[in-house]
């Protein structure tokens, strides 16, 4: 598959302080890529680099397989955690000017906001000054100048914060049509439920080293301890639990809850697999619940973060 | 280059459609002739007001010279004794000239005084000190007898006409003049720098304060934005200022039509006491009409119209990329306060260096502060009415240069990053820092 975005052995200092050592990501092409990692990882550095904001200084970028350029700035869309508009521009003409400072044409770009402005309702704003609007109004006009000249690469840092529920979604619901309309994006947060729900692959930084990165999928798999959550019927407790006990790890059990008389995590020995634990199971007990533990992406930071000290 | 043309545009309407910026531009003419106007205004009023003086003269020699004018009417209370005529002034008239009794003309001079509930006008005084000096000095030669029309014979007006070795002639009128516009063409470059040049620190902590900073150089470069912020404001600058000469021009031209006898009559009413002085000053005031005119034929117009833009321009963008610097660097404009002293520093220097330069246009100081780049827009301009020698000016000019580009490009670094610093008061220690990063 082809990879929208390749980033090289990027290095970026400053002064004494390391922000980003070394780092290295692929982002495929139509791909929701989660750039994850603590308050002051370096994600924000990286994208800054992406951006051309700064220079790296050791390293390269490529977009779409060509190294990073001054005009591949209107092939990239940008909503950084800090945003903000002018205050006494109008919202229309501020994002005409926006739009143009990207390389749009002015009748284009009035175009396609208007496109815009009528998907989100808000036509009728276009002579209202930014410090006339809600903050989660004016966070709307910003996703329409990040959007609104159809960039490749999509790069959203924080995109929810700001929104209430009601319109985080809209914008989650606008990213992924994005996606399948063929943009990728970049995606940093570290708000790991919406990683779940929108990221096909991850890169997690901590103390500018990259820690992790792949599919996520892929990621879960490698994360995942072997561990099983099992509901189990049957007439005598302790005797299974013992049985149970011997043949394999068990790390914590509750009797009699609400549909099964035990239930508890047991985990695989080594060279086990799963159908051993479901055969050793079947003769002794009505197995009523049987699940794989997955890690979560939460999970999954906090343990490497953790693992990386 | 499209781009940098859109920040200019953008900057420059931002400039010009704030209300501020439209009440100032069309108001600060206004005030200024309103100002005029009421000067005028007060001058005649008070010129018009009539002064009762009274006068005992025990001498009885005096007298007769104590014609009244236009704005003094003398009353002679001799008879009164000078008890009474106090008590007599002091419930109607503005004061009391008491003249003491004196035989010999050589202590005439002595005792005379003056009684007044205030202070009395010293132009008033002036005036009866002339005339008494003038007649105590007759009424002198009348007693050596020698006669007063040979004396006035001998009476000579010398005045030294100065003229350069090109034979352009010049006068003290004409200093007079370079001295107004010079100092004038000074003060404003010195105005608009500081007006201006905050501007664009203002505009630089709006963006950084507003957070669109980081949306916009993700589209174009920092210096892009820094520059086309200067140059909008640059010219938004120019237009205030041509908005501001050609109202003013205009309005002055209204103004001293309107008021323009009155001035005559009340500048000749001074002179009224002395028909002779009278016609002096008539003569000067025509000649002086036609100095100041060929005077302002004699400015190096052309020179200084260019060298104006040019040290305005060259000052304003090297003050302004430091006041854009500085913006990036803080937070919020009261943090600027520490910044601000050492920028403002060259800047008032240059202020009272050039109004002393404008008595000694061709001395070291100011030929060294002519040249030293952050105080030459203010003090070259300031000199250049009174004829500098070219390599001077090129000197000066290539220096200014010089120092604008090295002042853009340090200012651009710090602005670089200081755009995306938040919450660190800078020092000038870290200052330092980011021009290495």
């Amino acid at each position: 598959m082809k990879n929208i975005l390749t980033v090289e052995n990027v290095c970026k200092n400053y002064g004494s302080f390391t922000a980003l050592n070394n780092i290295s990501i692929t982002v495929p092409q139509g791909s929701v890529f989660g750039l994850l990692g603590p308050n002051g990882a370096g994600k924000t550095s990286l994208i800054r680099i992406i951006n051309q904001i700064t220079l790296p200084d050791k390293g390269t970028v490529f977009i779409d397989g060509e190294k990073l350029q001054q005009r591949h700035i209107q092939d990239i869309g940008y909503l950084p955690e800090e945003r903000g508009l002018y205050k006494s521009m109008k919202v229309g003409e501020q994002v005409l000017y926006l739009a143009q400072l990207k390389g749009m044409s002015k009748s284009e770009a009035k175009k396609k906001l208007l496109y815009w402005f009528e998907k989100f309702e808000i036509t009728d704003w276009w002579n209202k000054k930014i410090q006339e609007l809600s903050k989660g109004m004016a966070q709307k006009v910003q996703f329409i100048v990040t959007v609104l000249h159809t960039p490749k690469l999509l790069i959203f840092d924080e995109p929810f914060s700001g929104f209430d529920p009601i319109n985080a979604n809209l914008i989650k619901d606008e990213i992924l049509k994005l996606r399948d309309e063929g943009a990728s994006i970049i995606f940093s947060t570290h708000r790991m439920e919406s990683v779940e729900e929108l990221c096909d692959y991850i890169a997690l930084i901590d103390k500018s080293n990259k820690i992790l990165d792949g599919k996520l999928g892929d990621i879960k798999q490698q994360f995942k301890t072997n561990q099983f959550e099992i509901g189990l019927l049957c007439n005598d407790k302790t005797a299974l639990l013992n049985q149970i006990k011997s043949h394999f790890n068990l790390e914590d059990h509750k009797e009699a809850t609400f549909n099964a008389d035990l239930r508890m995590l047991a985990t695989l020995k080594n060279g086990e697999t799963s159908t051993d634990l479901i055969q050793f199971l079947n003769n002794k007990a009505q197995i009523t619940h049987f699940t794989e533990i997955i890690p979560s992406a939460n999970d999954i930071f906090i343990k490497a973060v953790a693992n990386n000290g | 280059m499209d781009k940098l043309k859109l920040i200019i545009k953008r900057e420059f309407l931002a400039k010009v459609k704030n209300k501020s910026f439209i009440i100032l531009t069309i108001l600060s003419p206004l005030l200024m002739v309103g100002l005029f106007s009421l000067i005028i205004f007060l001058n005649e009023k008070n010129s018009e007001e009539v002064r009762n003086v009274a006068f005992v003269d025990e001498s009885h020699q005096l007298a007769s010279i104590f014609t009244d004018s236009e704005s003094t009417k003398y009353i002679n209370l001799t008879e009164l004794g000078l008890d009474e005529a106090k008590l007599k002034t002091k419930e109607l008239y503005y004061g009391l000239l008491y003249i003491q009794k004196n035989d010999s003309l050589k202590n005439l001079s002595k005792g005379i005084t003056f009684f007044s509930e205030d202070t009395p006008s010293l132009n008033l005084l002036r005036d009866i000190e002339g005339m008494l000096e003038k007649e105590i000095r007759d009424l002198k030669i009348t007693q050596l007898d020698v006669d007063i029309e040979k004396i006035k014979a001998t009476e000579t007006a010398v005045e030294i006409t100065t003229e350069n070795f090109l034979g352009e002639k010049s006068s003290k009128i004409g200093s007079i003049l370079r001295m107004v516009v010079g100092g004038g063409f000074g003060y404003l470059i010195f105005m608009f720098i500081i007006i201006y040049g905050t501007s664009v620190m203002r505009s630089v902590i709006e963006e950084k304060t507003s957070r669109i900073i980081e949306v916009i150089i993700s589209s174009v470069k920092p210096f892009q934005l820094m520059l086309g912020k200067i140059i909008g404001n640059a010219l938004a600058g120019v237009l205030q200022f041509v908005i501001w000469m050609i109202s003013l021009g205009f309005l002055m031209f209204a103004i001293t039509s309107f008021f323009g006898v009155e001035i005559v009559s009340s500048s000749s009413s001074m002179a009224q006491m002395n028909p002779e002085i009278l016609q002096q000053a008539q003569d000067t005031s025509i000649n002086d009409l036609q100095l100041v005119l060929q005077e302002i034929k004699n400015l190096p117009i052309l020179t200084m119209f260019f060298s104006f833009i040019i040290y305005f321009l060259g000052g304003y963008l090297i003050y302004s990329s430091i006041y854009a610097a500085i913006g990036a660097a803080v937070d919020s404009e009261t943090d600027t306060q520490q910044f601000m002293m050492p920028v403002l520093m060259p800047l008032i220097i240059a202020i009272y260096v050039g109004f002393s330069v404008i008595e000694n246009p061709h001395g070291p100081i100011a030929l060294g502060f002519s040249l030293f780049p952050l105080t030459s827009p203010i003090v070259m301009l300031m000199r250049i009415p009174f004829g500098v020698p070219w390599w001077q000016i090129v000197t000066s000019m290539l220096l200014l240069i010089i120092t604008f580009i090295a002042i853009v490009w340090f200012a651009a670094k710090i602005y670089r990053v200081g755009i995306l610093m938040y919450g660190k008061k800078p020092t000038y220690k870290e200052l330092y820092k980011w021009l290495k990063y």
